[in-house]
């Protein structure tokens, strides 16, 4: 049986067997074609399906990969549709369906933490849409009107007469049905949304049988390792695929543009062949890059002119003539994403027809890829969509399922599984941009805000791929956090200058405010300190227009109980941020140690997102973005020496592991209104400069380029 | 031919015995539940059981399993009732997952040797890395499953 089988065959017997519960045991059918229902299961809409034991099976058009969208998209649909819970089973969307239909999931990328936020008005109108046509069948059996009867708990019930059908007997009356008008409900009226809900996909996870795309097994499959040039850059010369032929398993090698692939019987093979094999590159002037002086070029760059994008009052000459000015440079390094599964892709290439089994957080564009590299339509593609092994963005690219198709396109009609070694991985490219951000502040006699200028150089992810999100000579994703800076200044300039090298940029987790909420909430407790004013008083004081800001900032100091006496070698550090609809303030708690050993000892947080589809994977999702943060201020760095990348692997790109974690103290401070801010994000930006901020409070001493593992600690 | 004995089941291999473990269960077996995250021993995805003790399988070479009673994740439980795993589905552990079948099996073969382990036992036997940072759900988890498996 193969893979896809199997697959159909788990869907047929879950079904078969029905049954309450089952749902949240059986791990969720993802990258089918949405063809094998089982027999009597009948679609009421793309977007989901009813059983005749009355199992729901929702469509999930977003990518899951750790952050709980199979579970929360599939609340919504269900909170609309009026179901049990317990018998609501959650797959992916079809993108092939998707492309061939006109697009009927919407939007499948995910990103910018978005799934919720940007989905919710139509899988509310799905789920709304489909309880109605249920509705309107059962009354039309009855010979009712849809008014006499509501839908509740997965039946059709007539008010008058408690007389009630299940879902499962009238869905397919419901499939024939049309409605208009549809109305949503009010979220006075939400049953579901806001309930902790375990997540569907958790069960999978703990017994081995969740499928990744490294896990797919087909008929006569082979495996591809690749191996790229050192230098980022630099191009294949020749390689001397005779050295390795004779080896056991291995059946050919594949030139690339910047490297070469091997295929063999199973991966390990291909790999120690791909490494032994002797192969020579070209490499130019990358090979003269050094990171650590890039990043010195970087702030140096910042005396140079860039674009205006905000001019408010005449922040120049304010500042020449304020009483007191201070100014600082901050600088950040190239990250990698580190996804814990390498990147990998299977793909098969035949003369009028692709197939790709894959993680993505892009199936849209990944079906344009394998389409563009196998030289085919994209009606000619089909794609298997898996569960991802950590996204983060890095999955949005689609550099790895070109990589594959093309090594797949060498090998014909065979379906190839290109793995990328964690080195490689590593190597590949497609980094949070390396920037320097620069902050002056002018204050009056009296020591207050009167004038504000901040530039900023930053390698652009949109230049990258090829200039089109430019907008007037700036990359938006620079600047997040730092044109929308919320304190309030009468004399303000910001401005911004794109710098690129050769290397390859990308879309990190919460991409520009990563690192701009480090500059700019450290700058905030320079200021404070150069106004003479306490932190959180600086703030509040500077926020008087935003007062969700405040709140957040009040609940914060509240429940970290800011300004408590600390012991000796210890303090708190604040920092607070808004991005992706969501605020986010988080006060860590940090000891350095007479040896000057570092630790961060809690860091208790404040959220505000508005509303909370599933307070569960909210809480999760903040401090995932918790320790993705953290693990970027305290170690991480991507170093090139003589262009090649030290950091390949774990034992130099160092992850926070439980010995190093904090205590998380969070907490959601809703205002909600209609407004569904995004989580897989914001939690963390503001990790870095809430950390150095209680560091200087420790060691005088201000962090300004980040890791903090560079530093020599000690209390002053 | 290598003898190796998986989840109770022997098999005869004709494989090269320097082949990694990890690759050998992947491949060869087509027991994927075991991840492969960094191949030197950093990260603990692969972590399996020979005879009891958690062992990093992409470190681990098939000529030294041989001997060796192998467990993986999918040989830890008939219906995924092992007292690890049931305390990982009620904290709501895994969030992409990919680490958590070494997670568990590095946890269970803690457990075996301290029922009751402190918060500094796991600190310091527990060192899988989790890049979604599960890592306060996991504490929660560890603690909850010793005390199902005491009982
Ligand atoms: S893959 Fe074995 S420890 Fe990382
Ligand atoms: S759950 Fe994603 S790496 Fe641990």
């Amino acid at each position: 049986m193969t893979d896809l089988d199997r697959r159909r065959f788990l869907q047929v017997s879950i079904t078969a067997a029905g049954g309450m519960m089952l749902s949240l045991h059986l791990p969720p059918v993802v990258a089918n074609t949405n063809a094998g229902s089982a027999a009597g299961s009948v679609e009421v809409g793309a977007w989901l399906v009813i059983d005749p034991d009355n199992t729901v099976t929702i469509r999930v058009a977003q990518s899951e990969m750790g952050q709980g969208v199979l579970t929360s998209l599939a609340m919504i649909i269900a909170e609309e549709l009026e179901v049990d819970w317990r018998q609501v089973r959650a797959e992916y969307a079809d993108v092939n369906r998707h492309l061939r239909g006109g697009r009927v999931y919407g939007r499948m990328l995910t990103g910018g933490s978005s799934a919720v936020r940007h989905s919710m008005p139509y899988l509310r109108m799905a789920g709304a849409e489909a309880r109605e046509r249920l509705i309107k069948a059962a009354a039309e059996s009855w010979n009712l009107a849809p008014d006499e009867c509501y839908a509740d708990y997965g039946r059709v019930v007539h008010r008058a007469t408690n007389r009630s059908v299940a879902y499962g007997e009238i869905a397919a009356a419901a499939a024939q049905v049309s409605v208009a008008g549809v109305e949503i409900k009010s979220p006075r009226d939400f049953d579901l949304l806001g309930l902790p809900t375990p997540r569907l996909d958790v069960p999978s996870k703990v017994d081995g049988s969740a499928h990744y795309s490294m896990d797919v097994r087909l008929p006569g499959m082979v495996y591809a390792a690749v191996v790229h040039c050192p230098v980022i850059g630099g191009r294949l010369l020749s390689y001397r695929f005779n050295v390795v032929r004779n080896r056991p398993g291995v059946r050919q090698a594949v030139r690339l543009d910047h490297g070469v692939a091997v295929i063999a019987d199973t991966w390990w093979q291909a790999h120690q062949a791909a490494e032994a094999m002797p192969v020579e590159w070209e490499v130019g002037d990358e090979e003269d890059f050094y990171s650590a002086t890039e990043q010195r070029n970087f702030v140096a760059a910042l005396d140079e002119p860039g674009i205006v994008v905000v001019n408010d009052g005449d922040a120049e000459s304010v500042m020449d003539e304020a009483e007191k000015s201070i100014e600082s440079d901050y600088s950040v390094p190239y990250l990698a994403h580190a996804c814990m599964e390498p990147l990998n892709c299977t793909v098969v290439v035949h003369a009028d027809h692709a197939e790709a089994w894959v993680g993505t957080q892009d199936p849209e564009a990944a079906v344009a890829a394998v389409a563009e590299v196998a030289g085919l339509d994209a009606a000619q593609v089909t794609l298997h969509n898996y569960l991802l092994g950590g996204g983060f963005g890095r999955r949005a690219h689609t550099d790895y399922v070109r990589e594959a198709t093309m090594i797949a396109q060498a090998y014909r009609g065979v379906p190839v599984q290109m793995i990328w070694s964690r080195e490689e991985d590593s190597r590949s490219g497609r980094y949070r941009p390396m920037a320097a951000v620069r902050f002056k502040a002018g204050f009056d006699l009296g020591g207050k805000l009167i004038a504000y200028i901040n530039h900023s150089v930053t390698h652009s992810i949109q230049q990258d791929s090829g200039g089109s999100g430019i907008v007037g000579g700036v990359d938006p994703f620079s600047i997040d956090g730092l044109t929308d800076m919320p304190y309030y200044v009468p004399n303000k300039r910001i401005s911004h200058r794109i710098r690129n090298t050769h290397l390859t940029s990308w879309f990190w987790r919460s991409v520009g405010h990563s690192q701009n909420a480090f500059a700019m909430e450290c700058f905030v407790d320079e200021m404070a300190s150069a106004a003479g004013t306490d932190p959180v008083a600086f703030r509040r004081q500077y926020l008087a227009g935003r007062p969700k800001l405040r709140e957040v900032l009040a609940e914060l100091a509240e429940k970290a109980r800011w300004g408590r006496a600390m012991p000796h070698g210890s303090a708190q550090g604040l920092a607070l941020h808004e991005s992706f609809g969501t605020i986010c303030g988080q006060v860590a708690e940090v000891t350095v140690s007479e040896q000057g050993q570092l630790s961060v000892d809690r860091i208790v947080t404040v959220v505000d997102c508005g509303n909370l589809v599933n307070p569960m994977t909210a809480r999760q999702q903040i401090e995932s973005g918790i320790v993705f943060g953290l693990t970027a201020a305290l170690y991480g760095k991507l170093t090139f020496e003589d262009g090649e990348l030290v950091e390949t692997n774990f034992d130099q790109y160092r992850m926070i592991k439980l010995r190093d974690m904090p205590e998380l103290d969070t907490h959601f401070s809703l205002s909600r209104g209609d407004e569904w801010g995004g989580l897989g994000e914001p939690g963390t930006p503001p990790v870095a400069a809430a950390v150095c901020n209680a560091l200087f409070k420790i060691t005088k001493r201000r962090i300004r380029a980040l890791p903090i593992a560079d530093y020599y600690l000690r209390r002053a | 031919m290598i003898k190796l004995r998986v989840n109770g089941i022997d098999h005869e291999l004709d494989i090269d015995p320097e082949t990694p473990l990890l690759w050998v269960l992947r491949d060869t077996l087509n027991l994927t539940g075991t991840k492969y995250g960094c191949g030197i021993a950093q990260c603990g995805a692969c972590t399996v059981h020979l005879n009891g003790q958690a062992v990093r399988s992409c470190k681990t070479t098939l000529g030294q399993a041989a001997n060796f009673d192998v467990v993986t994740i999918e040989g830890l439980s008939e219906h995924r009732d092992h007292p690890v795993q049931q305390a990982w589905i009620e904290q709501d552990v895994p969030q992409c997952g990919y680490c958590q079948s070494g997670q568990i099996m590095a946890v269970v073969a803690l457990l075996k040797q301290k029922s009751n382990p402190t918060d500094e036992d796991i600190d310091r036997y527990i060192t899988n890395i989790c890049r979604c940072g599960t890592y306060p759900q996991i504490r929660r988890a560890v603690h909850e499953a010793a005390r199902k498996w005491r009982s």
